[in-house]
């Protein structure tokens, strides 16, 4: 175990306690903490495209929901002539990586702002069609979606079994994007956040690792949301709505942007938090954007990036002074720092 | 198709020529924010709303609150919110905007958009997400007949006013001694400072400046649309798009654009009345695949 990476032995010792919780409902309500996985493993998607490609985008919510759409009008229709669930769940995802495909190749056509910009107002459009398209629900959305049977085997309608088919899921996503992001092809996506117009003389074909990295990330979106609605068991037009594809951002930037487990934590503490202040309405609101003001004035390493940061300082400063605390302080190492283009 | 009776084509062509107004002056407040802070400025919409709602504040809440002298009419709130909403912008820039200019401008958008949602979540609390209503003002009502259309006197004012603005806007812009520091200073602050030019206060009124058009227009809006805490927030989805195709880098352009996009959403109600809430986003799409830098663009 002492030769993996960091990020991989957390998952290992976390996975222990994650394995116990249908035994303690009474500690953490198996549906409670499936919805933090779908949530953690959508922050971790989006993670992919902010922190390691320096892409900021408004569209997620436009992935999450079409994919939550698609799986719930094939399991609805489809489910009791039999039809698996694992198809549903794939085509939620295919779903959403052509939506990515299609948001993607006009959004890569800019940069910086303009490109976070075009995917706001594109993403409108998902949500305008998910308004007017009748099988949606609209207003309404879909409820009473059947979850089915895995493998046509296992009834994920017992919480339990659908607890450890999302948890398998969770990890699964969370080791593939942890492979992705540390292959070549994330570290080309790096030197392309880090200094683009160096990237572009080595000879890497900057727009379409962009698109790559985007539609990948719309692939894990789409499976979040296509999890999310067999959780819950139901899709709402919020899904498809601006105000998810910021909660996901406010997840990832609380966590650390970049870091391999910010995104979970930031996603597992706006999740408990929208739990306990539901009622409370515009005051949510307030407080996230009073959070999203803290983060990016104060810490913008996030929970994680702040912590990982901190031990990297006491671990090369044995007995730290003031100078070198202070000094440590001022060198940027938040991931987007570094990609401002000179002009 | 084609035999819509003229009433309801000119009917909906002042629709779209008012908005395109609302268009053209918010975007020439994000180009010029964006030309000397390098920021998109988030919170546009949110100001916008602000204004709008301390109008209304102004005319039915205070004088529940002080006493029938303290109401402040239209006249009064067009002059004093855009001042106030001005001035809380220059308090944003002072205490938060400034420290994140060494950064990658995305963290200003961040902060602009917490700030946003702060200012949204502050008035649905208090005032919920119904909205409220405010009667243009005596002088202002009623209308004209234009013989082939009827012409409410309010929306007309809208449209003078608002292109008042943009015109007094650009002048001041391209042809005075301050606008042509404005200019250097989008160009190359750093030299400009070498001059003697105080660079951080020119920031600070510039956003002053941009958000105060964003109040000017909330005031104007206000007897028009449904006084609503994300009244702005929509809004700011068009108009991004709008900035999106005339790009960020001249005034002009912004308002070209502001104006024809307003218009060509008028068109798309009278046939398609459906496609009219996308049109604009459907015509940025296609803009990008033909001119990917926009239609004024210089990549900044």
């Amino acid at each position: 175990m002492g030769n993996l990476p960091a990020p991989i032995r957390v998952l290992l010792m976390l996975l222990v306690p994650a394995l116990l919780v249908p035994l303690f409902p009474e500690i953490a309500y198996p549906v409670f903490v499936m919805k933090v996985l779908c949530y953690a493993l959508f922050a971790l998607a989006f993670n992919l495209l902010i922190g390691f490609t320096g892409l900021v985008s408004f569209g997620h919510a436009a992935f999450f929901g079409w994919s939550g759409y698609t799986t719930g009008i094939l399991m609805i229709k489809l489910s009791g002539y039999g039809f698996p669930v694992e198809l549903a769940i794939l085509a939620g995802m295919l779903v959403a990586t052509a939506i990515g495909w299609l948001i993607g190749t006009l959004a890569i056509r800019r940069t910086g702002i303009y490109f976070s910009m075009i995917t706001l107002a594109l993403s409108q459009i998902a949500y305008f069609l998910a308004v007017q398209i009748k099988w949606t629900g609209g207003e309404d959305g879909m409820q009473g979606i059947p979850r089915g049977k895995l493998l046509g085997l296992i009834d994920l309608s017992v919480d339990n079994h659908m607890y450890y088919f999302t948890l398998a899921v969770f990890v699964a996503g969370f080791l593939a994007i942890h492979r992705i992001v540390h292959s070549p092809f994330g570290q080309s996506l790096k030197a392309l956040r880090d200094n683009a117009p160096r990237a572009v003389s080595l000879g890497y074909d900057t727009d379409r690792c962009k698109l790559y990295a985007f539609m990948l990330s719309a692939a894990f979106t789409g499976l979040a949301g296509s999890m999310k609605t067999l959780v819950l068991q139901l899709s709402a037009l919020n899904d498809v709505m601006l105000t998810t594809s910021t909660e996901t951002l406010l997840m990832t930037l609380l966590g650390g942007l970049g870091t391999s487990w910010g995104p979970v934590v930031g996603a597992a503490l706006v999740v408990s938090l929208q739990n306990y202040l539901a009622a409370l309405g515009g005051v949510v609101t307030i407080i996230t954007g009073l959070t999203f003001i803290v983060c990016v004035s104060f810490f913008r390493r996030g929970m994680v990036g702040e912590w990982e940061a901190w031990r990297r300082r006491r671990n090369s400063q044995p007995n730290p002074s003031g100078k070198a605390h202070n000094a440590s302080l001022k060198k940027p190492t938040t991931p987007l720092t570094a990609t401002r283009t000179p002009t | 198709m084609f035999d819509i009776p003229m009433q309801s084509l000119m009917a909906q062509l002042l629709v779209g020529l008012i908005n395109g107004c609302f268009y053209a002056v918010l975007s020439m407040g994000l180009a010029i924010i964006f030309g000397l802070l390098n920021i998109i400025n988030f919170a546009h919409g949110a100001q916008f709303m602000v204004a709008a709602f301390l109008a209304w504040i102004g005319f039915t809440q205070l004088p529940l609150l002080l006493g029938p002298e303290f109401k402040l009419n239209f006249w009064v709130a067009l002059v004093l919110a855009p001042l106030i909403v001005g001035a809380l912008g220059v308090l944003l820039e002072k205490t938060l905007l400034k420290r994140l200019y060494h950064l990658d401008h995305l963290y200003g958008l961040l902060l602009t958009f917490g700030v946003a949602l702060v200012l949204e979540g502050i008035f649905r609390h208090f005032y919920g997400i119904s909205g409220a209503s405010y009667d243009p003002p005596a002088l202002l009502q009623g209308g004209i007949d234009l013989g082939f259309m009827f012409m409410p006197i309010y929306r007309g004012f809208v449209v003078i006013a608002s292109l008042l603005i943009c015109a007094v806007t650009w002048y001041l812009f391209e042809k005075t001694k301050l606008g042509a520091l404005l200019r250097a200073g989008t160009e190359n602050p750093k030299l400009l400072q070498a001059f003697g030019v105080n660079i951080p206060l020119m920031i600070t009124l510039t956003y002053g400046f941009g958000v105060a058009l964003a109040g000017l227009a909330g005031v104007l809006a206000a007897p028009i649309m449904q006084i609503t805490p994300l009244m702005g927030a929509n809004l700011l989805n068009i108009v991004f798009a709008v900035v999106v195709i005339g790009g960020l880098g001249s005034i002009m352009g912004a308002i070209l654009t502001g104006l024809a996009l307003g218009l060509l959403e008028g068109l798309t109600k009278v046939f398609y009345a459906e496609a009219s809430t996308v049109v604009v986003f459907v015509i940025m799409a296609i803009v990008l695949l033909a001119r990917p830098a926009g239609m004024f663009g210089k990549e900044k």
